[in-house]
């Protein structure tokens, strides 16, 4: 694809937990727990009313059929103010300056005056109805392969609690995640090229990590902004792999063309959208379509609606697998309802063909014209067809823009519209901070080492490879690394390569390599270094240890790898030479070569060859 | 205006001022937004800007070059009236507003929060109110809970009394919960009423979407409909928004400092609960006064020189002497335990007894009965002329005496009103079930 021609634009919103010792506002410990809750706590929010000229019905009726959210909180792990019945502590400053260290290395401005905001977000996932979030810098930038990036944002935000499960209304989450600092950095939205996202996200996260960042899965979370010239802008939230970036930057550029060529051909068609909704239940009375029979069996509805001049169009492919069906599907499903039924699939499903015909009569459908249907309790199916009727309307003249969520394959599924202008107004209950220059200077002149300058400085004082040293800082092992040589006269190689390869291999070999601890490593290497194992023994001593309870040398031991002393060595050359005295006495130097068979045979490989050699030299000239 | 000092002089030299949407440039970088009012407390050297995205930030002045861009509107937020109408088969609740927030409008332009008052703010807010009531809206102070004081509840009273003359069914007090208890009780003392009088608040502000204030206001309506004709405080029963707790007006309070469920009757049990708009008797034997066609009466006269003093280990006798001194008519004292205080106080409670100033003992166990003859300093205290209350609570019995001394100047009958029950301040039984609950 010709991604210039088609004026893709993108933007990265990376989200980034801190590894502080305390939360934002509060001295909980920034980790999860999957203990029981002790407590779970039944609450409701509600938008707090702004500039309403008038009492706002769609407000007073969302009011009367509101979600309820439980709170799963702990005597300890949680405390009152992630229950939201106890105002927040003073800002966490470890966190700040954190925020400032990387809005240092991005090359941006750090504001003079820090304030605490609150943007509201109703859907539960904070306990106030508003996550706390404050701007810290502006204005930098981060060079690329492709060329240099803006960021234009670096904000210090509380995460939000852990959504656990949703059913019937009742919305379950976890306070353990909340109030977790979170940074967020925003790039401008010039990045070109669906490589380059990925190569801006890998940075952006090199950067991140070479500050005090949580690890792990869910830890940082990504946010992709897509738009294409004639497009829309489309945010994805959730991209959890980085090489699967420009397969979806691809996958969602294909949509939007799709669904251009759609609008298209319906402009051309003159497509238009009923706004009558049809009730079918007669039709299907005796239907042998399952879940059409379970609606009405329940009391629910079969509703269908007209589109005009669809034909064929709803079937068509949008995404690899999915189609414009299934977008449609899923603005139907946001209203909780299980699916659509479209004229494009049918018959299937238990809907026959004489089902389609009676629809059709039922509907006046011409030849080019297409229905939908929904079956549901009364109230969720019409929410839904509505959704969907509203949804083909913007077909035939627009992309609509929308928040999407990453799925697994690449791909994306319909999530909410994009979010409008932030609801945000000042964090009462939180003094200001003024951040001084002096702060700023500090940080500025001891800024950490960053993942290309640390790989540089490795391969200069260690005369590492390219590659071992790039392994190392991309698997975050240099500071193991360093730690062991500091205390270690072995060749920097192989600890480098223990480190950067054989621990990878033995994790894909189905080893625990999550056991070990850089102690392990050190006392491993330290048998090498004292002669007690040989090196090519050293990732068998580490299966041990992933595999089995001990240290090292017992680990050795019990895999009968130590080498034998010197002394132990004479003693067995000794008995050796004992017992073919005769050979000794007929060939004299002539017998080494047999004699030094014999002996690394019974040595079992626990002695160096070259000593073994130079004892037989020594005790058979002595004996002459 | 919060700015002072070189922020003032800043804007006043670049020809600025609030509400502005102005470009500020220092050194390689210019931010443009929103000239925001600044907090009075913090220093004079930076100026607010929100900017488009929604953030606040703060510029220090110094170096610092500004633009005006648009000159901006005086934010406005007067907003239509409502034409509600009334609807005849529903009752009318008064909702007396006396500060603190119950109801709040959030103008996300600049971020200001409105503290909304009338009843078309709190219906506008608050629709579902119109479900239970024809609601009339009445804001009569705008203070602080920490800031009131007995001439505010005398206040308070004589518009409660108002309302019920002009014809409520029943009247909710909007109060701040700092003090709430102290009012609830001092309500109770001043009036008669025939109908509910329902005192409520919020723990956490209603500008946010997690405020009680809906859910406590609702309940206090419920309540302002029901037939308990007494002044009773209404609040979040726990910390999860299931229901709310009717409290006795003089046996009820504040214990946590900042959760929702922070009110709890004390040495007795909550009068009623109520949860999804349905309100229960908590124990069915209960006594209450019942609504009827009574008049209400007012009994506003109060006396404001009373002291609240608390016992504790080492406390001298010239904190009771400087009351005396500076002519205090009477004093509580929060005693220890069973009602004590040390022996040295004795000459200073002596002396006030001859100056005709009833002292009257409680205890800061809070729960349970005070009982001075049990030990001898008690006996002591008693000789010394000290009067004892049962089992009511500190707060109320300060708030008690400086009504009983606005109705009568005699020692004796002051007494004789503190020791007895008059709006269920005072229990002589005791139960199991009324600790700690």
């Amino acid at each position: 694809m010709d991604y210039k021609k088609l004026g893709l634009k993108m933007g990265l919103e990376i989200h980034q937990q801190l590894n502080t010792e305390k939360k934002l506002f509060c001295p909980c410990k920034c980790e999860l727990t999957d203990k029981k809750p002790d407590y779970k706590l039944l609450r409701y929010l509600r938008p707090t009313q702004s500039e309403l000229g008038k009492i706002d019905r769609a407000a007073f009726e969302e009011s009367r059929r509101k979600l309820k959210f439980i709170y799963e909180s702990y005597d300890y792990e949680t405390c009152l103010v992630e229950s939201d019945d106890e105002p927040p502590h003073p800002l966490n400053m470890e966190a700040l300056e954190i925020a400032m260290i990387i809005a240092s290395i991005l090359h941006m401005n750090i504001i003079d005056e820090f304030h605490t905001m609150r943007k509201q977000v109703i859907d539960g996932s904070n306990t106030g109805g508003f996550q706390r979030t404050g701007l810290v810098a502006t204005d930098g930038y981060l060079e690329t392969e492709y060329g240099i990036v803006k960021i234009e944002n670096l904000c210090l935000e509380e995460d939000a609690a852990r959504r656990i499960s949703q059913k019937r209304g009742k919305v379950v989450f976890r306070l353990d995640r909340l109030g977790i600092p979170l940074l967020e950095v925003t790039t401008d939205p010039s990045i070109k090229h669906p490589e380059q996202v990925k190569e801006v996200a890998y940075q952006l996260g090199q950067v991140l990590r070479s500050t005090k960042v949580k690890r792990g899965l869910g830890t940082i979370r990504q946010d992709l902004n897509i738009s294409i010239a004639e497009g829309a802008r489309v945010e994805i939230k959730g991209v959890q792999d980085l090489d699967l970036m420009p397969k979806m930057v691809e996958n969602e550029v294909k949509r939007q063309l799709n669904l251009i060529k759609i609008m298209k051909e319906l402009q051309s068609r003159e497509a238009t959208v009923d706004n009558e909704i049809h009730n079918l239940n007669k039709i299907f009375k005796k239907t042998e379509s399952k879940i059409i029979s379970k609606a009405l069996s329940n009391g629910g509805n079969v509703l269908a609606i007209k589109l005009g001049g669809f034909k064929g169009l709803i079937g068509k492919e949008v995404q690899p697998g999915r189609r414009f069906g299934t977008e449609l599907a899923g603005y139907a499903k946001k209203m909780g309802v299980s699916g659509i039924f479209h004229i494009d699939e049918l018959p299937a499903y238990g809907i026959t063909d004489v089902d389609i015909e009676r629809i059709a009569d039922h509907l006046k459908l011409s030849e080019y014209d297409a229905f939908i249907i929904v079956a549901d309790e009364d109230e969720k199916a019409r929410n839904a067809i509505m959704e969907v009727q509203r949804r083909a309307k913007t077909s035939i003249k627009e992309v609509p823009e929308e928040t999407r969520k990453a799925l697994e394959d690449a791909n994306s599924e319909y999530l909410r519209p994009l979010p409008t202008a932030s609801r945000m107004y000042v964090e009462t209950d939180i003094p200001t901070t003024v951040i001084s220059k002096e702060q700023i200077n500090d940080i500025k002149s001891n800024l950490p080492e960053l993942p290309n300058e640390k790989k540089q400085r490795i391969i200069d004082q260690y005369k590492l490879s390219e590659d071992i040293a790039s392994q190392l800082v991309r698997l975050d092992k240099v500071e193991n690394f360093e730690d062991i040589m500091s205390t270690s006269k072995l060749d920097p190689t192989t600890v480098g390569s223990t480190l950067a390869y054989t621990l990878k291999e033995l994790r894909r070999d189905g080893n625990d390599v999550s056991r070990l601890d850089n102690k392990m490593l050190k006392d491993t290497f330290a048998l090498v270094e004292d002669g007690k194992i040989v090196k090519e023994a050293v990732s068998e001593v580490i299966v041990g240890l992933c595999n089995e309870e001990g240290s090292p040398e017992q680990i050795a031991r019990s895999l009968n790898i130590i080498m034998l002393s010197e002394k132990e060595v004479e003693k067995i050359i000794d008995e050796i030479l004992f017992e073919n005295s005769k050979i000794v006495e007929e060939r004299g130097m002539g017998a080494i070569g047999a004699l030094m068979g014999k002996s690394m045979q019974k040595l079992q490989g626990k002695a160096d060859g070259k000593l073994v050699n130079k004892l037989l030299r020594d005790k058979i000239q002595n004996i002459k | 205006m919060g700015y002072k000092g070189s922020s003032q002089k800043f804007l006043e030299l670049s020809g600025i001022s609030i509400g502005d949407i102005i470009k500020i440039t220092k050194n390689n970088v210019s931010y443009q937004g929103i000239l925001l009012d600044r907090a009075e407390d913090p220093d004079d050297k930076h100026i607010v800007l929100k900017l488009d995205s929604g953030y606040n930030i703060g510029i220090d002045v110094v170096g610092a070059l500004a633009e005006l861009v648009t000159k901006g509107d005086k934010p406005n937020l007067e907003l239509p009236p409502l034409d509600m109408g009334k609807d005849v088969d529903k009752p009318d609740i008064s909702i007396v507003s006396t500060g603190g927030t119950v109801a709040s409008v959030v103008d996300y332009k600049t971020g200001a929060v409105h503290p909304a008052f009338t009843a078309d703010d709190l219906i506008r807010a608050n629709p579902e109110l119109l479900v239970h009531a024809n609601i009339n809206g009445e804001a009569i102070l705008n203070i602080l809970s920490e800031n009131m004081k007995p001439e505010y509840w005398a206040k308070t009273a004589r518009s409660v009394a108002d309302e019920i003359n002009n014809g409520a069914d029943g009247i909710v007090v909007a109060h701040g919960t700092d003090t709430m208890h102290y009012t609830s009780a001092a309500l109770n003392f001043m009036l008669d009423t025939p109908v509910p009088v329902v005192v409520t608040g919020a723990q956490r502000s209603s500008d946010r979407p997690s405020s009680d204030a809906f859910m406590n206001l609702i309940s206090s309506v419920v309540a302002a409909k029901s037939d308990i004709a007494e002044v009773t405080l209404c609040m979040h029963a726990e910390e999860d928004d299931s229901y709310c707790l009717l409290h006795r007006g003089t046996k009820v309070r504040k214990m946590h400092t900042t959760r929702r469920d922070t009110f709890r009757s004390i040495n007795t049990l909550p009068i009623a609960k109520i949860e999804k708009g349905k309100l229960k008797l908590v124990d069915k034997n209960s006594n209450y006064k019942k609504r009827s066609n009574e008049n209400v009466q007012l009994h506003d006269d109060l006396e404001e020189k009373v002291a609240l003093i608390k016992s504790y280990p080492g406390i001298e006798a010239d904190i009771i002497d400087y009351h005396i001194d500076k002519g205090y008519k009477g004093i509580v004292l929060e005693g220890t335990g069973l009602g004590h205080c040390p022996e040295n106080l004795l000459p200073s409670l002596e002396r006030a007894k001859d100056s005709d100033i009833p002292v009257v003992m409680t205890s800061q166990c809070l729960y349970g009965l005070v009982n001075m003859n049990v030990y001898s300093t008690g006996r002591k205290i008693v000789s010394a002329g000290v009067i004892s209350v049962f089992d009511m609570i500190p707060e109320t019995t300060y708030v008690k005496l400086v009504w009983a001394l606005g109705q009568t100047e005699n020692i004796e009958e002051v007494k004789k009103i503190m020791q007895t029950n008059i709006a269920g301040e005072i229990g002589e039984k005791s139960s199991e079930k009324y600790f700690l609950n």
